[in-house]
């Protein structure tokens, strides 16, 4: 029994840049799609509620919501700002629908990066101002500590890091709203420029732009706008702590906290036999085997091995990122959590053209919140009310 | 209400608000937090999910501020989100608040606001210039005041009011703020007082200003069984509201707040109020500036259009009148540290209605009262109505 579906998606990009196109216009372009996809609703009249997700650095505006109702059709309308991933705008819409007060709910989230001039600089000011910011450097160094420390607490090999490169690529050519979709060999990731050790060049996912949008109905409005709801079962949604001196390094303990909460919702016991493909957060090539085992994917320390047997293909027993994930899509910054709920609802949907997973019922979108977050989120979906 | 959970406040919190605190954000919205557990008799174990509310992160200068303050409010290792409406995102958090429980994905909810802006140097309201369009705007090189003084005199303009009646909210809140420990800029003042101060873009003068500050405000939203287990007093979240005007506030007539209204209406549907000034019994309206007051009490639908200043002046929103407004001493009075000051209006409103403002308390039997804050670029309303 489920109270709420995603009933209209719409998707701008991703691409590497978008010169043509004001962030206004991505969203216009984004939700015009996801209206007319959820049966053709108008904005002005049938959504009770609008969320968007952004954060103001990102943007370079303060106060980024004063610059939304218009493309989204909000006007006089209720509308509000999550700064988080989109994901998170996901879980605000969810509950929303759930208190019965609200039957339609837009969730909204882009990412504009090719207007980003200091991207680095950006993500420095989100370290802590006393403690974590003097040092200075690029702060990616922090996922590199981190793979570091996952490495050797695991025994993940760098090998195995280096094949999630070349398995999300490989998928995203097929992917039309995929940004960096590549054939690349084990020995190119290998080969490419250490930049934050043993992090390397091509494991990092580079940022693209784009914007997502999505019509979330309770049950009885659901099954009036479409023929294919795609049903929240359960969502989770977890933060560490910003500290970097007191999280867990190797653990991603924000997503396991957030998963259980989605798994208990969803009333999963056994993740991988229960759930048929997943799209898991790849910021950084590590990142997707971490989040694998928090996931309760697999056990801590077996995700490498199960990537470097294939098990996670497009044509594995299990698929992981059948998107291309972030390393092929392209990092979304705030949207990426919605590019791993896109994916799911066009899969379960059967809408996933050549990357189609044959008989996929449930599907897990999850996302981070990036660096120097510990702040993560799980969705579980199905398209069996 | 048949079938949809209600949610109770059942404790609330509020830190001092000064210029220049020696805490941090951190500290500020810890201290907020354990007031309101405190209130509520709970400990950070009894909460299953964190709400914050926190204006621009350009007054601290840290991207992802929520994230940054996580731990401080108590989020380490739960379910968080901020919600961030400009202005609006003190009133606003709660609402965030309300729907963690009344969703029935949570039992209880601890919703934290925190504002520093003296680390903005040399003063906050550079932080501000950021807020306008970078194409459009930002070149003309405005202000806040700049925008509000627009809207006064409009507002004055539109219903030929004089400066007299609006000094006179300022008055009032500034003296009910002298029965509120935590208040910055209690004073006992005359109108004369504020006609004589500085004026800073006619027609807003110095004393028509709420002043920056840092501080911290929370309260604890737990479900109906969880009230029914930890207090005999709770108070109910009946009515939720939020709305937002267009982009562009240079199309529409800045003599009244549609998007306050548009938020209030929905709120009083969801709690079953035809009659707004009969029915409430405590106000809260955001008064960051004396005649905001005004144009927010016409926005509320407790008067009409033009009616606002002369209630005022009649006293009627005095504490001991029939409508009274900002008991508290409101931003004018106890300071204006952004998200946390829309928060503290909420936590009055609960204090009121349980009979806990002590010197400020309000006499009479209180039933209804309501909050709201306001926000964005003139273009935002939030409202919460709440019931004993």
């Amino acid at each position: 029994m489920s109270e709420v579906a995603i009933v209209g998606v719409g998707c701008t990009g991703l691409r590497p840049i978008t010169p043509e196109l004001s962030y206004k216009e991505l969203m216009y372009e984004a939700a015009v799609k996801a209206y007319e996809d959820a049966g053709g609703i108008n904005p002005r009249e049938d959504v009770d509620v609008f969320v968007t997700c952004a954060e103001d650095y990102l943007e370079g505006f303060s106060i980024f919501d004063e610059f939304v109702p218009d493309q989204l059709g909000a006007a006089l309308r209720p509308l509000f700002t999550v700064s988080g991933d989109g994901m998170l705008g996901l879980a605000q819409a969810y509950m929303l629908i759930k208190t019965g007060h609200f039957y339609t709910a837009v969730v909204e989230a882009h990412s504009k990066a090719s207007d980003i001039l200091t991207y680095m600089d950006i993500v420095q000011f989100g370290l802590d101002p006393i403690f974590n910011r003097p040092p200075g450097g690029h702060p990616y160094y922090i996922a590199g500590l981190e793979m570091n420390r996952y490495l050797h607490d695991t025994c993940t090999t760098e090998e195995q890091c280096a094949q999630v490169v070349v398995k999300n690529k490989k998928n995203a050519i097929l992917n039309p709203y995929a940004a960096y979709g590549a054939e690349v060999t084990l020995e190119q990731v290998m080969h490419s420029e250490r930049l934050f050790y043993p992090l390397k060049k091509l494991e990092i996912s580079t940022p693209a732009d784009g914007c997502i949008v999505m019509v979330l109905a309770s049950e009885k409005v659901a099954e009036k706008l479409t023929n294919k709801p795609v049903w929240v079962k359960g969502i989770g949604w977890c933060t560490e702590t910003p500290s970097l001196e007191t999280r867990d390094w190797t653990r991603a303990v924000y997503t396991r906290i957030a998963a259980e909460m989605a798994y208990k919702e969803a009333k999963i016991t056994s993740p991988w036999r229960e759930i048929d493909f997943a799209e898991i957060h790849d910021m950084f090539a590590y990142k997707e085997l971490q989040h694998m085992e928090a996931l309760r994917l697999c056990d801590y320390g077996e995700a490498g091995k199960l990537t470097e047997e294939g098990l996670t293909t497009l044509n594995g027993e299990f698929p992981v990122n059948p998107s291309g994930g972030l390393l092929g899509m392209g990092y979304g910054l705030e949207a990426s959590g919605l590019q791993k709920v896109l994916e799911v609802v066009l899969q379960l949907r059967g809408e996933a053209g050549s990357r189609q997973i044959e008989d996929a019922e449930v599907g897990l979108a999850h996302t981070w919140r990036g660096i120097p977050t510990a702040t993560g989120a799980v969705a579980i979906l199905s398209n069996v009310k | 209400m048949f079938g949809k959970k209600r949610v109770a406040i059942v404790g609330a919190g509020v830190t001092l608000f000064r210029r220049n605190l020696k805490e941090t954000g951190k500290e500020l919205a810890y201290h907020a937090a354990k007031i309101a557990l405190e209130q509520a008799g709970m400990e950070l174990r009894d909460i299953q999910s964190v709400v914050m509310g926190t204006a621009p992160d350009a007054f601290d200068g840290v991207h992802m501020k929520g994230e940054y303050l996580a731990d401080g409010a108590g989020a380490y290792h739960k379910p968080y989100t901020r919600v961030f409406v400009g202005g609006g995102t003190g009133v606003f958090a709660p609402l965030a608040g309300w729907w963690h429980v009344a969703s029935g994905q949570f039992d209880t909810c601890l919703v934290v606001c925190e504002e520093k802006m003296s680390s903005c140097y040399p003063h906050p309201q550079y932080a501000f210039t950021t807020i306008f369009d970078p194409i459009l705007e930002r070149p003309i090189g405005m202000n806040l005041i700049w925008i509000f003084a627009l809207e006064m005199n409009r507002y004055m303009h539109k219903h030929n009011i004089k400066k007299e009646d609006i000094a006179l909210v300022s008055v009032k809140n500034k003296r009910n703020a002298l029965d509120n420990p935590m208040a910055q800029l209690a004073a006992n003042i005359t109108v004369e007082d504020v006609l004589n101060s500085e004026i800073m873009a006619w027609p807003v003068q110095r004393l028509d200003v709420s002043p920056t500050s840092d501080g911290a405000a929370a309260a604890v939203l737990v479900s109906e069984d969880v009230a029914k287990e930890v207090t005999d007093n709770p108070v109910w979240i009946d009515g939720v509201g939020w709305c937002i005007d267009s982009t562009h506030w240079t199309d529409r007539d800045l003599y009244y707040p549609d998007y306050v209204e548009y938020a209030a209406r929905m709120a009083y549907k969801m709690a079953g109020i035809k009659n707004p000034p009969k029915e409430i019994d405590v106000a809260e309206p955001y008064d960051p500036f004396d005649y905001k007051e005004l144009h927010h009490m016409e926005g509320l639908l407790l008067c009409k259009k033009g009616e606002a200043p002369k209630l005022t002046r009649e006293g009627v929103t005095q504490r001991d009148g029939d409508l009274p407004t900002c008991p508290s001493g409101g931003l004018l009075g106890c300071g204006n540290p952004i998200a946390a000051a829309g928060m503290m209006k909420v936590c009055e409103i609960f204090w009121q209605l349980r009979g806990e403002a002590g010197k400020r308390q309000v006499p009479g039997d209180l039933r209804t009262g309501v909050a709201q804050a306001w926000g964005d670029l003139m273009q935002y309303g939030s409202v919460i109505v709440l019931r004993r």
